[in-house]
Parts: structure tokens; C-alpha cells; sequence
């Protein structure tokens, strides 16, 4: 029974590990030995046993083939309607063999369903509102994964990813140290045009803990400056936590639910010790889904509920505008025709589409709907993981196009895209496609529009 | 042998698909659990359920959903065959008789017309689903021998009692091969697809839930905009 040095069913517990897979460039080695890794079918087998009970079962079983999911997946008219992209038909092929099989399958077989796993499903969960019999294949598809990375066939960036959350407690190598510092940082940075600006961290009993991803204080650490300003103009009694301020889990995307388990264990370990009123998070999909809508399932919490109530950016903002905790100024909307991403994981999966409308009414003057919005909006195509994976990068450029098509379909030259999935996808489709787009965060947006109270005003303004 | 089909074989029929389908209900929500699905069902059973009926209600109304008005041809299909499905069975007359001498009660029965009608409406609805299924490469690549199984045992029962009542033939005969057919229908409906009888509404009941309980009840409200 080879496994690989890389390429195993073992998830990377160690930096050392997570250094040597990550030196794999492009994950070569680590693929050749995925073709050699065998099947350990005793395990699928009892995983199986185990987990898989009649929700899944009859999904599978009563599935009518009636092909009505088909034009619901938006990778099945993008792929000219090629019919191994029916939801129906990708499911059954993969999970469904593997159950009629009992487990009995092969590393070809299994290699096989990786790429349907993470190349044809981003588990948008469209397919299940279309479904007659009320199918969710994206909640199957999410199961599948968590069979493969059990088994090791998992793309060499998610298991790259997992590790990261299992040894950094971040989606990437940001420790405590790099993020603490980043947070005095960009306060520093930003006291000269906001006196008084705070990114207080580790603050007791605030009212607001604000939370994020990993790739902002990485990447791009103006975007936190611009939420400690949004919530310093908001005049928000609020905090970080030096510990579980990660609140994305690429472990959701890989089928690491250990490490989902670990990972947002961390973030409620933070709402324990700083005991904060609430919880807010970043523009970001999955990480609301990871820590908010799935995360107290993973947690082990029977209520299904945060220990405090935890809301996405887009809930905050809509109600700081209608509280008036953030006023706009009218001169400065947004006058240019615009449009709005619809996130799966927090509209169609949350329910939080009246909020985004509410922050357009506020800050938009010539807002146009995608069509279908709100929560039949299509995936913007990298969601799922899709977007960090190489080996299926050719694939996902094919599947920008149906985003593509909505945005054009606008008119618009200006996308709102308040998530971070949806933000790359929106850059790398005007990256691929040229279309002559431009796509923001609202974080910015707000800036450049927020009514600066008089007494948070720099001194030195006046000229 | 026709006083042993609608005696002993009607009682074996119908205990079958009546315990069968009720075992199907309950062995699905022993089935369920919190932590698996990621669903409390428990502590937000209300509103919950009121997610769970709103969705199977929905997609019961012809054209109730986003998906059904997408698809009007397979929608008109599915309906067509569907009511007369349920309704012809339960309130034809001549079952009716059977039930009252066989178990001494009957349901209220319907005009003979109208029978007639829903009986046509769906075998033509059944031969839509047919067409579809061959005429579509994304349903085609669906299609098992298992589905045209199913199909065939749920018309059987219209076309022979069709056939029966328009006196083509040897009446006997076809009223025989009714009773068979009908009867193979509740016997195998607990084993197969045709669970969905019941499972329908197990499995729509679900993802209202869970839309309901877990994913955006509480912020759109239990009803989801299928």
C-alpha cells in the first residue's frame, strides 16, 4: 500500500512538511505519486458506514434523471452543454459509483472524481433549487471531497492549504507576531490623516471583534486600514484578536473537516477569551459559510448557532448606513452605471441579498441587476477553490466566461464584489477576456464616499 | 382468479405499499441527524417545518417554481401525469365499488368524464416524459434501464385500464391485466424509485429545513424563493 512522500493520506501537521510540499512546485512529484497512491478501502469503506446516512442515501437513490438541473449549472452551459457537465450525471458517476461499489474503487477511478470534485462543481448549490426532488448536489459534492482528501486525492494547493490552517491557524504563513505587527503597522500609517485611529487588538468586552482573511494582512494590509477606518468613522467600540482573527478555511474547500473543526474552533476560542458583543467578518464568502453558517456544526454546537452573533461585512455596512452610523455623501455616489456580485456563500446560502441592495440604494445611482441575481445568481465561476487550483486553471477560465456574459449583459463597467472569490474571479475573467471592467470591495468605495464627522477631521485640513 | 386479485392479493398490495412506504418515512427521519447534515433540526423544528411545507407546496403547484417555468414542456409532462396519478387511483369509481365491498368503506368518487380525462391527460403526459427522455442528450446520458422500468410500471396501470374501459378487445382480459399491473405498481413501490411517493416529501421537506433552520431562514425567512 505505497503512499507518497508528498502525495498521502495524511494531512500536514507540520511546517516542516508544509515547506518540503510547497518546494514541489506545481505539485509534479506530488501528482506522480498520486497515480501510484492506492486506495485504502477498508477505510472508505467504514467512512462510509459511518457518515453516510438517508438524507445522502435517498438524494441518490430517488434521483429521477430527469436532467432539470442540467441548465441550472452554470459549468454546463458554459462547457456547450457537454452532458457529463448534468449535475445528475456528475454525482452519480463519482459518489454514486463509489456507494454502489461500497468503497470497492480504484486510484484511477478516484483521481478521475478529484477532477469532477474540484474542476466540475464549485458547490455553488444552484443545481439543489432546481432539483424537483429537492437534490443538492453541491452538499454531496462537499461530502465527496471530504472522502477524497480522506483517501489523499486531494489538489496539491488544498492540501497546501489545509496545512497552512493546521500550522499557521491561517490560510497563509501570517503567524501572531506578522499579524500583531501588521496591525500596528497600518494604525501608524493611517494616525496621520485619521487622529485617533485604532486598530485595538485584544480588547476585552468590545462590542464588535472584526475578523478576516489571512490574504489581507498577506497581501494586501490597506484593507484592514480601511476597515479600522470605516469602523473609526462609524465610531464602532471594536477589536481584533491577536488569536483566531483568520476567519477563512481553505480546510472547507480541500474536505478537511478536522481542520475545519480546528480552524474555527480557533475564532470561537477568540469571542471566549475577548468576549465581544458580536462578531463581524470581511468581504469574503467562504469564510462566512466556514465560520458562520457551517462552522457551528464543525464545532459541535446542537443550536447550529455562533456563540454571538456573527455578521458578514455587508450586514454591517448596510447597517451603519441605515442607522446613520456611516453617512454618504450624495455628491460623491457612484454616478457611472453599476452592478453587484451576488456571493453563493452568503446570499444564496445566507439569505443576505437585501443587504447588498440596501448598501446600492445608498451608494449607487444607476444600479442594474445582474440577470438571474440575488439567490439564483450564478457562481462567478472560481468559487470552491476553483481559483487557486493550476492543474484546473484551463477549466476555470472556461467557466469566467458565464460571469463574463452576465457583467456584459449589464452594460456596467464597474462591478461591486464584496467577496474574495468573486473579486479574483471578476479580475482574472478582465485579465483573460478584456471586457473593460473594473471591480471593487465596497471597503474602498465607502471611503471615498463617507461623510468625515467634523471632530475626526486632521487638524491641519483646514486651508 | 379475478376474486383473488381484488381479495388476499389487494390486502398483500396494498399492506405492502402502505407498511413499505411508512417504514420508507421512518427509517428517513431516523436517519437524519444534526451533525451530519449540519442541520439543527431540532431546536428550530418550527420554523423549520414551515420552510420544509412552503417547499414541498411550491413545487407541487404547477409552475410554483423558477425551475418548473424554466421548463414547460417537462413541467406540462410532469403535471399531466402526476394528477391524474394520484387523483385516478384514489377516486375512480369502479375502485371505489371494490373498496366498499371489500373493506366496506369508499371515497368520494369522481365523474365519469373527468376520470376519463385525467386518465388521457396522464398517458399523454407519460409519453412526453418519453420523448424527453430520448429526444435530450442531457437526459439520455441520465437514462438507465432502471428509469424506463419505472416508466413502464407506472403506465401500465393506465393503459390497460384504459383500454379496459373503452371495451377494446377482450375486456377480461385487459381488466386482468389491470389488476396485475396495479397491483405490481404498490407492490414495488417501497423497493424502488417510486418511493418518492413519499420520499418527495421527506427530501423537498428537508432542504426547505435547511434552507429554513441554517441557510438564511432567519434573515430571508423560512419561505425560500424556489
Amino acid at each position: 500500500m505505497p503512499e507518497g512522500t508528498f502525495c498521502n493520506r495524511r494531512p500536514v501537521n507540520t511546517e516542516e512538511d508544509l515547506k518540503s510540499l510547497l518546494g514541489d512546485k506545481g505539485g509534479a512529484q506530488y501528482y506522480k505519486e498520486m497515480a501510484e497512491l492506492e486506495v485504502d478501502v477498508e477505510a472508505l469503506k467504514a467512512t462510509l458506514q459511518k457518515t453516510l446516512q438517508s438524507r445522502t442515501k435517498t438524494w441518490l437513490e430517488i434521483c429521477a434523471h430527469c436532467g432539470m438541473c442540467a441548465d441550472s449549472c452554470f459549468l454546463y452551459r458554459v462547457n456547450d452543454r457537454d452532458p457529463k457537465q448534468v449535475p445528475a450525471y456528475k454525482i452519480q458517476s463519482t459518489l454514486g459509483e463509489i456507494v454502489r461499489k461500497k468503497g470497492e474503487v480504484d486510484t484511477a477511478f478516484m483521481m478521475r472524481t478529484m477532477e469532477v470534485a474540484w474542476s466540475q462543481c464549485t458547490c455553488c448549490n444552484r443545481c439543489g433549487m432546481y432539483c424537483p426532488h429537492g437534490i443538492d448536489m453541491g452538499v454531496m459534492f462537499s461530502y465527496l471531497r471530504g472522502l477524497l482528501f480522506s483517501q489523499g486525492f486531494v489538489p496539491w494547493e488544498l492540501k497546501i492549504g489545509s496545512g497552512m490552517h493546521r500550522v499557521y491557524g491561517a490560510q497563509m504563513d501570517v503567524t501572531t507576531e506578522d499579524w500583531v505587527e501588521t496591525c500596528e503597522w497600518m494604525a501608524e500609517e493611517q494616525q496621520e490623516e485619521w487622529p485617533g485611529l485604532e486598530i485595538p487588538v485584544d480588547k476585552e468586552d468590545a462590542d464588535t471583534m472584526y475578523v478576516l482573511n489571512a490574504r489581507e494582512p498577506k497581501h494586501y494590509p490597506e484593507d484592514l486600514a480601511e476597515a479600522a477606518i470605516l469602523f473609526h468613522l462609524a465610531g464602532e467600540n471594536w477589536t481584533v484578536p491577536s488569536e483566531g482573527w483568520e476567519q477563512t478555511s481553505l480546510t472547507m474547500f480541500a474536505g478537511d473537516w478536522a481542520g475545519c473543526k480546528m480552524q474555527v474552533e480557533r475564532v470561537y476560542a477568540a469571542v471566549d477569551k475577548l468576549r465581544p458583543k458580536r462578531v463581524v467578518g470581511t468581504e469574503c464568502g467562504h469564510a462566512h459559510r466556514a465560520t458562520v453558517i457551517e462552522g457551528p456544526y464543525w464545532a459541535g454546537l446542537p443550536s447550529g448557532q455562533t456563540p454571538v452573533p456573527f455578521l458578514h461585512y455587508v450586514e454591517w455596512v448596510s447597517e451603519a448606513l441605515t442607522t446613520g452610523k456611516l453617512k454618504i455623501d450624495p455628491e460623491k455616489r457612484i454616478k457611472e452605471p453599476v452592478t453587484l456580485q451576488d456571493s453563493c456563500n452568503y446570499v444564496r446560502n445566507h439569505g443576505l441579498a437585501k443587504h447588498t441592495r440596501i448598501i446600492m440604494s445608498y451608494i449607487a445611482e444607476d444600479f442594474h441587476e445582474m440577470a438571474p441575481n440575488r439567490e439564483h445568481n450564478y457562481c462567478c465561476g472560481g468559487g470552491g477553490g476553483f481559483n487557486g487550483i493550476g492543474r484546473y486553471r484551463h477549466q476555470r477560465n472556461v467557466a469566467l466566461k458565464t460571469k463574463r456574459d452576465q457583467i456584459l449583459a449589464t452594460g456596467c463597467k464597474l462591478v461591486v464584489a464584496p467577496c474574495h472569490n468573486c473579486w479574483d474571479a471578476i479580475r482574472d475573467l478582465e485579465e483573460e477576456y478584456e471586457i473593460g471592467i473594473r471591480w471593487s470591495f465596497l471597503k474602498p468605495l465607502l471611503i471615498s464616499m463617507v461623510i468625515v464627522p467634523e471632530h475626526l477631521k486632521p487638524q491641519e485640513e483646514d486651508e | 382468479m379475478y376474486a383473488f386479485l381484488t381479495g388476499p392479493m389487494l390486502w398483500v398490495a396494498l399492506l405492502v405499499f402502505f407498511g413499505g412506504l411508512a417504514a420508507r418515512v421512518v427509517w428517513y427521519v431516523r436517519g437524519l441527524s444534526w451533525q451530519l447534515d449540519r442541520v439543527a433540526y431540532g431546536p428550530h423544528l418550527a420554523h423549520g417545518l414551515k420552510g420544509g411545507i412552503h417547499s414541498a407546496l411550491k413545487w407541487m403547484l404547477p409552475f410554483g417554481t423558477q425551475s418548473w417555468r424554466e421548463q414547460p414542456y417537462f413541467a406540462v409532462a410532469f403535471f399531466l401525469f402526476h394528477i391524474g396519478a394520484v387523483l385516478v387511483p384514489l377516486f375512480l369509481a369502479g375502485h371505489n365499488i371494490i373498496l366498499a365491498e371489500r373493506f366496506g368503506f369508499s371515497l368520494p368518487v369522481l365523474p365519469m368524464g373527468i376520470a376519463d380525462a385525467l386518465t388521457v391527460a396522464a398517458i399523454i403526459g407519460l409519453v412526453m416524459i418519453a420523448l424527453r427522455r430520448i429526444a435530450l442528450t442531457e437526459v439520455r446520458i441520465l437514462t438507465t434501464a432502471y428509469d424506463w422500468f419505472i416508466l413502464a410500471v407506472s403506465a401500465a396501470p393506465f393503459v390497460t385500464g384504459f383500454v379496459a374501459r373503452l371495451h377494446v378487445g377482450n375486456y377480461d382480459a385487459w381488466l386482468l391485466a389491470h389488476i396485475i399491473t396495479g397491483e405490481l405498481l404498490l407492490i414495488v413501490a417501497p423497493f424502488t424509485k417510486l418511493s418518492h411517493i413519499v420520499l418527495f416529501f421527506m427530501s423537498r421537506g428537508q432542504l426547505g429545513m435547511d434552507y429554513a433552520i441554517k441557510r438564511g431562514g432567519y434573515s430571508r425567512g423560512a419561505a425560500f424563493p424556489w
